[in-house]
């Protein structure tokens, strides 16, 4: 059983220490423009949402991909881009239909969520509990894949 | 039961995959005419500037790939196929022997009809060879024409430019990809391009093409405007390759006609990507897309059906986009033109060619058009693609619409608090 | 390393923005932020220049730790000569901005001269340009960041924005950040719209790197973070309440500066404290209390997001203010609640929005509207000079219709607008007037809590609980108990939080956290970003030397220890009511011996033994 990553925006603070530490992860510097989980701040409705890839068995972005640069880690499930691959063409942007593929224009390629390799830093950052790295039939996350898949039609 | 794929494209290749991992004992035939391995158009320009070597613009990376997964691979083109015999003829005089058969042979490049077109040096972009040709002769200085400023022409055009040649790109229409800009976004595109150093002529045709004096070429356009190139790239449009079909009793209009299950008129012979004429998500028309994601949509699609999947319906691909031109990266999905009796909300700032164009019909979000805008743009495919009511956000994004993500999350994930704000 | 070495120069005057080399001289002594601005500050002007004249200047600093991993590593300070005081202004902020600079790839951005038209600085990564903002000009904070949010098609754009309060000369205008987080004190908006500077909007995508030693700076991060999650304060009353958590504390004690500082007691406390912030009201079956709401970085998360009673008549025709925003904070509640003897907490809200939409600062005005009610008690104002407003203690219509004109500048509230002293002087009763060196006070009435009569008299930019805040150890027994009855140890008390606060001032940390961490916790977090051996004693050091550099520039600035004074009140009127009853402020206990520890002459000047000691001398002219 694959984990996943549990998000609960009524949890969230708006802090950002999860971007930082996704950002830190993946990027070697604290630098929330370049995390690939992001905190949506719902201004004025006084909420905030982390959001980020939910690994969906469409993989959308994968299927996309032109050159096969997005794989499965068959360890954790996560849809990893291999950036040696990517060529930057930015299919898979607009072909995921949740946006969490998005193109980082220094480096010319795209990144995602890849749950770093299993040890998702963004869950152990988050000082609230509004992330969480738990088993991927744990109820919350059901309800919303359920969400997903009932929303998101196959082509 | 015996698969015959032709042509060896994104389409080919997944439906190929797909059906080996719904029959595993199937045989499965991938016949491509091209003398590479499968390999992606979408990569070539990247090949042109050389951030990546051949490979890597290869379909599939491992070597082993396709004889891993069972499948053949045969480098042959294909003349014909008789529907009768269930066979398709190669060029080079055998046959294969179907049971079900994927037509998945993309499209051609055309040319215009402008005399001098014929002439040696004259290069489409369209092949890894038009890709190599390009790549020898746009040397830092030479001054090179492009003819169309389409998705295609524009996805060279950097690589050109990267190059170091003198580029002009001369278009017919009044702006730049005009089949998936509109007037304001194709016309910024236009600008930032010159801004960038290159010449560019929008309603503008290339009239003549005859041997240069000091240059290769001597070209004359339609404005009476003469000028001499080094050399020429034609993208001025394609068409599906559906020549071989010809009296094989196989439906075509623009493409080939198929039904929602990606089948032709012959229930044994599908079509798919570039050039099946597929469902649109948007219209309900049938219309030949020719982007990827669709080709691999279909691909996947074909696949099912041919394996005997009889509920895989094609609920219709969105049509979108993105280009990435001298940096500034462009999208459009679905009906970015808008629907009568829609409403619209559009940002536009001229000077830091950033723009938004949303496309709404009641509360659902259509279409869209984006300049300068990378980060989350999937949620437009979201949003469109599972007709989202978007209820008050969409009065919100009629007055701002930067709340994009804002709104998508609040219509679509029915998680905590979000359950509310849906409301 | 942590800092990014790099200064962004704005000249206004010539239209030019220039990148140049931190002093990282400079910068190991004075770490960043607070000090390290000041020190340029110092440097750059004349102290006894006009605030509000083109030779002033206004840094916007971020610390070292400026977005890092460090729990509530996300604030910026502006530094400036104020135009409320005559003296040092740094206000420092949190939100989103200082971040945003630092991942732009600067550590300060320096403003001098002034612009010849309105313009607000767009800072995109390294590019940075001085762009028109007439657009802007004349509209609200909440308008022009919606406007440059849409110019710019960029909902991450993080801007700076001051009010039309600053554009009409209010001088306790601050600059208000991500809409509703502000540099508030001492009039730093006042001075940037003086300069015809309306916004700055930053974009970083830089990100902030070069930590001295990762692994440490990591390990050092993660036990802080801890230890605040651990602490009581930190770790539940801040978030459950906000800085809230002290209003019917503080009441209790009899240190609730009530009706211009008259009384030490509120009766209303109850109604606008935090408890009552939670309580669903009738109209709609919501609290006043949305969230509560983190700065960047921050895992205590103590700010308040709130709405308006839908019903309430300050809003009913409002739209507008029907969203979400930033509620009331403690000092916020108690100046517009409290010190005004209004008790609606929908009013107060409904204020607070207000000083937070134009940018002004909500204790200097509600002190300010506390000295107006006081002198129309008086009959030294009368409706006449507020058009007709009965100026009354306790009046929720007096209050918010202040509010209203101080937020566009119009008729009465353009004397609002020159704060406590200036209008006191104006109506003939300076000595009504709550205010140390001409800024207004907070909320903790020193007749109840002694070391806070010192630390507002010695404050470097007049009344101020943020330059040591002794509350925490004569009320919360932070990091120990002492008596707030009893001006015994003061001094030194006072000496040490001005020290220790100036020193994480200037780290990029939230004072915040002091409640559960002390220098031992903050500094092994900053020595492993920074190279330069910080250890909590060099930390200490810098703090006193910032300090004394404060102090150094307010003399030149032609302050003196004349100045170091409470109001007669304070010193003269004993406390009516509470634990405090019977008591004034006993400053002059305290105040001879705050000069000798701190080596100032009795006169309150730094000697020169002092001065060398703490290397003050090797600099400039």
């Amino acid at each position: 059983m694959h984990k996943a990553l549990q998000l609960e925006p009524e949890k969230c603070t708006g802090c950002l220490q999860c971007e930082m530490a996704c950002s830190y992860e993946n990027e070697q510097a604290f630098n929330p423009s370049k995390s690939r989980i992001k905190v949506f701040n719902f201004h004025d409705e006084g909420r905030f949402a982390p959001y980020t890839c939910s690994q969906c068995s469409e993989a959308w972005c994968m299927h996309a991909c032109p050159v096969e640069a997005i794989v499965i880690n068959q360890k954790t499930g996560a849809k990893e881009v291999i950036e040696d691959v990517c060529v930057g063409c930015k299919v898979c942007t607009i072909a995921c239909p949740f946006g969490t593929v998005n193109y980082n224009s220094d480096s010319g390629k795209v990144i995602k969520c890849d749950l770093c390799g299993g040890d998702p830093a963004c869950a152990t950052a988050c000082p609230t509990g509004a992330i969480t790295y738990v088993d991927a039939d744990h109820t919350g996350l059901a309800r919303m894949k359920a969400h997903a898949s009932q929303t998101i039609p196959k082509a | 039961m015996k698969h015959v794929i032709i042509g060896a494209g994104p389409s080919g290749v997944v439906a190929a995959e797909t059906l080996r991992k719904l029959q595993p004992g199937a045989e499965i035939t991938l016949v491509g005419e091209e003398p590479e391995a499968p390999y992606s158009r979408m990569a070539l320009p990247y090949f042109l500037i050389k951030q990546i070597k051949e490979e890597g613009t290869h379909l599939r990376k491992d070597p082993n790939h396709f004889a891993q997964q069972n499948i053949k691979v045969m480098r042959e083109r294909v003349a014909s196929i008789d529907r009768a015999a269930h066979q398709a003829k190669l060029a080079s005089g055998g046959t294969l022997t179907y049971d079900k058969l994927l037509i998945a042979t993309g499209s051609r490049p055309v040319a215009p009809p402008v005399p001098g077109m014929d002439l040696p040096g004259i290069f489409n972009c369209w092949t890894l060879a038009d890709g190599r040709n390009i790549a020898s002769r746009a040397k830092p200085g030479a001054r090179v024409l492009l003819m169309g400023a389409g998705f295609i022409g524009c996805i060279i055009l950097e690589a050109l430019a990267q190059s170091g040649a003198d580029l002009t790109v001369v278009e017919m229409a009044d702006r730049m990809v005009p089949r998936m800009m509109n007037d304001t976004a194709g016309n910024l595109i236009k600008d930032w391009c010159e801004k960038a150093g290159v010449t560019v002529h929008t309603s503008t045709r290339v009239t003549a093409i005859k041997k240069g004096s000091k240059l290769a070429f001597a070209v004359e356009m339609s404005t009476g405007e003469t000028a001499e190139f080094d050399l020429i790239v034609s993208a001025t449009g394609v068409k599906p390759a559906i020549d071989f079909l010809q009296g094989s009793g196989i439906e075509t209009d623009h493409g080939i006609l198929v039904n929602r299950h990606m089948q032709t008129n012959d229930a044994d012979v599908y079509a798919s990507g570039d050039v099946a004429q597929g469902r649109d998500f948007s219209t309900g028309d049938y219309t030949v897309q020719a982007i990827q994601p669709t080709a691999t949509e279909h691909g996947q699609l074909a696949a099912r059906n041919m394996a005997g999947h009889q509920g895989a319906i094609h609920r219709g691909s969105v049509n979108m986009n993105v280009l990435d031109t001298l940096g500034l990266i462009s999208s459009s999905f679905g009906l970015w033109m808008g629907k009568q009796g829609g409403q619209s909300a559009e940002l536009l700032n001229r000077e830091r060619f950033k723009y938004l164009n949303l496309q709404f019909e009641d509360d659902v979000l259509i279409g869209a058009t984006s300049l300068g805008m990378t980060q989350h743009i999937g949620v437009v495919r979201g949003l469109i693609q599972t007709r989202t009511r978007l209820g008050k956000w969409k009065d919100k994004l009629l007055e701002d619409p930067t709340r994009l993500m804002e709104a998508y999350l609040a219509s679509t994930q029915a998680i905590g608090f979000n359950a509310a704000l849906m409301k | 390393m942590a800092w990014t070495r790099k200064i962004l120069r704005v000249n206004l005057t010539a239209g030019t923005c220039t990148e140049e080399p931190l002093n990282m001289e400079w910068a190991h002594k004075y770490l960043g932020q607070r000090g390290l601005a000041t020190k340029y500050l110092v440097e750059e002007i004349d102290a006894k220049v006009d605030a509000l004249a083109p030779g002033n200047k206004l840094i916007m600093a971020t610390g070292p730790l400026t977005g890092t991993m460090a729990a509530t590593g996300g604030r910026y300070s502006v530094i400036t000569k104020s135009p409320l005081t005559g003296a040092i202004a740094c206000s420092n902020s949190g939100g989103f901005i200082g971040n945003e600079i630092k991942n732009a790839g600067f550590d300060m951005i320096i403003f001098e001269g002034k612009s010849p038209k309105p313009v607000y600085l767009y800072l995109e990564n390294e590019k940075a340009e001085l762009l028109p903002a007439d657009e802007l000009w004349g509209k609200s904070v909440w308008e022009a960041d919606h406007i440059l949010h849409n110019r710019h098609q960029d909902p991450l754009l993080r801007i700076a924005c001051v009010g039309r309060s600053a554009e009409q000369g209010c001088l306790y205008a601050g600059v208000v950040n991500d809409l509703h987080r502000a540099a508030g004190r001492s009039g730093v908006g006042t001075v940037m719209a003086s300069k015809n500077l309306k916004a700055v909007a930053v974009r970083g995508t830089r990100g902030v790197g070069n930590v001295r030693d990762i692994k440490a700076f990591m390990q050092a991060t993660q036990a802080a973070k801890a230890a605040l999650a651990g602490n009581p304060v930190t770790g539940e009353g801040l978030p459950k309440m906000g800085t809230q958590v002290l209003m019917n504390v503080i009441n209790e004690v009899g240190a609730m500066p009530t009706r211009n500082m008259r009384e030490v007691q509120f009766e209303g406390a109850n109604r606008i404290s935090a408890e009552a912030m939670h309580i669903p009201r009738e109209s709609d079956g919501k609290p006043n209390l949305t969230t509560n709401g983190a700065c960047f970085g921050c895992t205590i998360a103590c700010g308040r997001i709130s709405t308006i009673d839908p019903k309430h008549y300050t809003i009913a025709d409002k739209p507008q203010y029907k969203a979400a925003s930033g509620g009331l904070e403690y000092e916020a509640a108690w100046a517009l609640g409290s010190d005004t003897g209004v008790d609606d907490l929908d009013a107060l809200t409904y204020a607070n929005f207000l000083c937070n939409e134009d940018g002004f600062d909500p204790i200097s005005f509600g002190a300010t509207v506390a000295a107006a009610m006081e002198l129309f008690e008086i009959g030294a104002i009368t409706t006449e000079h507020t058009g007709g407003l009965e100026m009354r203690f306790g009046s929720a219509e007096a209050l918010t219709r202040a509010a209203e004109m101080v937020a566009k500048g119009e008729g009465f509230g353009r004397d609002l607008a020159l704060g406590s002293k200036r209008l006191c002087e104006k109506y003939g009763h300076p000595d009504l007037s709550m205010t140390v060196k001409g800024q207004e006070f907070p909320a903790y009435d020193p007749r109840g809590i002694q070391g806070m009569g010192l630390t507002y008299a010695t404050s470097n930019r007049g009344a101020c609980h943020l330059r040591s805040y002794t509350v925490s150890s004569e009320i919360l027994g932070v990091p120990v108990k002492t008596d707030p009855l009893s001006t015994d140890g003061k001094p030194e008390l006072v000496k040490a939080f001005q020290d220790a606060t100036a020193a994480v001032d200037s780290s990029g940390l939230c004072v915040f956290t002091t409640f559960a961490w002390t220098l031992e916790d903050i500094a092994p977090q900053v020595d492993a970003a920074c190279e330069g051996g910080w250890s909590p004693e060099k930390m200490l050091e810098a703090g006193e030397r910032i300090w004394n550099l404060e102090r150094k520039f307010n003399l030149d600035a032609g302050l003196t220890a004349k100045d170091d004074t409470l109001p007669k009140r304070l010193l003269k009127d004993a406390a009516k009511t509470g634990p405090a009853k019977g008591k004034v402020n006993e400053l002059h206990k305290m105040l001879p011996h705050y000069y000798e520890i701190r080596g100032w002459t009795p006169e309150g000047v730094p000697t020169a033994e002092t001065l060398n000691r703490l290397e003050l001398y090797e600099q400039g002219p």
